[in-house]
């Protein structure tokens, strides 16, 4: 195959597979669910023709999925699967296992709501409920950042420094079924890209000196909270390998990737903060905002976890008003997940937003650009009144 | 079990992620939770070892194929085998007894 990059045209789920493809895992072990299971689905065609060597592991539930990736992983395989919304949720007592026992599985989620009531559309409901999983959880805009996050996620989980779980997610249906333009690298640049799996020395001391090991044994008061703090750090240090990882991928690609994506936010007054497929949503408005004279901008989260404060300080300080855009609701009686981590970030800092958190788009619900304009709207007001009125305004609900 | 004395690692001296020696459980005598004890009684056992299978800690010791003795150290009182003896060989009785 040629080193010329490929254009085709893919759906989100075709771009996690044949990104999965191109990685070439060991295992995969997965429970179909929808918007996510195409991914696996299409994947488990390639293992059937022959055009990956990964073990294929149909399990009977995503518990069971990531409890074989678990076991793989620990025995220092290359582990992959996906999943979405109910699926992530039945993988919850795993998902910690995963972390603390640091095994670097990548896992593409399609974000879709939770039930009750059953819905299989997007919101961030599912992914924002496992921000406390010790997962590292990186969002995309569209089928290009779904496929390039992915490959970039293999090398973030299994660096040294890190060894944790990550999440790519897409948003269900808007980009999971969606078809898009993505460029494609060759299969040996991503082959290469990857690399084969580091090894872990602990794993491979005890199968050369052919001594049994314990993994994940009782921790109790004596050893759990060291464990755990062990965990924070890989967290913190994950932060540099990320940059790192994204600068060698934009030699790769010529795609640069950050915590954050400023746009527009010269000189801005006004400026949403928005993650997932609803960014290239705003960008439009901002743009046409722009326009029409109005200091408007927005900041696109990219990578939730680990939470990147200091970029975006550094990207809103000067901001007058912020919107947060909550694709979830932390139904505590104040305001959506994004919006306290937001406002924590600011705490300590002099120049700082005014902060209004919008909740969008649950269970799919449609955000049109006069959506984003009416946040916008609110937010302006507030700019040249001085004047906040509410934390928190549900967008798009039928009052 | 550990010792007081014993210096222990701190978060950064530890191998990462809970990995340890081999059977690891071996230090962890489960019989200090035993408030019941199942007693044998050899005059009725047939030597079946039900219990043996049956025994979720393998406190049971059998050599030969036959039934040894149970190992205090780790049995932890569950009365599983007592439940699967088919000869009621093994009887449960109250620690404080
Ligand atoms: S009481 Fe329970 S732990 Fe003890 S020997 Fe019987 S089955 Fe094993
Ligand atoms: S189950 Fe009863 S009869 Fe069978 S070996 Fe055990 S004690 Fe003996």
């Amino acid at each position: 195959m040629s080193q010329e990059e490929k254009k085709v045209a893919k759906t989100g789920n075709e771009a996690f597979a044949e990104a999965m493809r191109q990685i070439n895992p060991d295992v995969v072990a997965a429970y179909p669910i929808t918007p996510a299971t195409e991914i696996v689905q299409i994947f488990s065609q390639f293992v059937a023709d022959g055009m990956v060597k990964t073990e294929f592991v149909p399990a009977e539930s995503e518990h069971s999925a990531m409890s074989a990736c678990i076991g793989a992983s620990a025995c220092g395989a290359r582990a992959m699967t996906g999943t979405s919304a109910q699926g992530l949720a039945l993988m919850w007592e795993m998902l910690y296992i995963a972390a603390g026992l640091r095994l670097p599985i990548v896992m593409a989620v399609v974000n879709r709501a939770l039930s009750a009531p059953i819905n299989i559309h997007c919101d961030h409901s599912d992914t924002m409920g496992a921000r406390d999983s010790g997962w590292i959880q990186i969002f995309s805009e569209n089928v290009q950042e779904a496929y390039d996050n992915l490959i970039q996620a293999v090398r973030i989980a299994e660096h040294p420094d890190v060894c944790l779980p990550v999440m790519v997610t897409t948003d269900g249906f808007i980009l999971s079924h969606c078809l898009e333009t993505l460029a494609m690298l060759s299969d040996e640049q991503v082959s290469q890209f990857v690399g084969p799996v580091p090894n872990r020395t602990d794993l491979l001391s005890s199968l050369e000196k052919n001594q049994p090991i314990t993994i994940g044994a009782l921790d109790l008061q004596d050893y759990y909270f060291e464990h755990r703090r062990q965990v924070a750090e890989a967290m913190v240090k994950a932060k540099r390998v990320i940059a790192l990882i994204g600068d060698e991928f934009a030699k790769l690609s010529g795609r640069h990737y950050s915590f954050v994506e400023p746009y527009r936010l010269e000189e801005a007054e006004a400026a949403v903060v928005v993650m997932g497929s609803s960014t290239g949503t705003a960008k439009e408005v901002v743009d046409s905002l722009r326009a029409s004279g109005k200091k408007v901008g927005l900041l696109k989260i990219r990578v939730f976890r680990p939470f990147p404060e200091e970029e975006i300080v550094k990207a809103l300080g000067k901001v007058k008003v912020v919107g947060i855009m909550d694709r979830a609701d932390g139904l505590n009686a104040v305001s959506g997940p994004l919006y306290p981590e937001i406002a924590a970030a600011f705490y300590h800092h002099q120049s700082r937003p005014q902060l209004l958190d919008f909740i969008y788009g649950l269970g799919g619900r449609d955000v049109p650009p006069r959506d984003i304009e009416t946040i916008f709207s609110d937010l302006l007001e507030v700019t040249s009144s001085g004047k906040r009125n509410f934390t928190v305004k549900y967008i798009g609900v039928r009052e | 079990m550990k010792t007081a004395e014993e210096k222990k690692s701190t978060w950064k001296e530890l191998p990462e992620g809970d990995v340890l020696e081999g059977a690891s459980s071996l230090q962890f005598k489960t019989g200090n939770w035993r408030s019941i004890r199942p007693v044998h009684h050899p005059e009725k056992c047939i030597h079946c070892l039900l219990c043996w299978i049956a025994c979720p800690d393998s406190a049971i010791k059998v050599k030969d194929g036959r039934f040894q003795t149970i190992d205090y150290d780790y049995c932890k009182g569950c009365g599983i085998c007592s439940h699967e003896c088919p000869k009621k060989a093994i009887e449960m009785v109250p620690e404080k007894k």
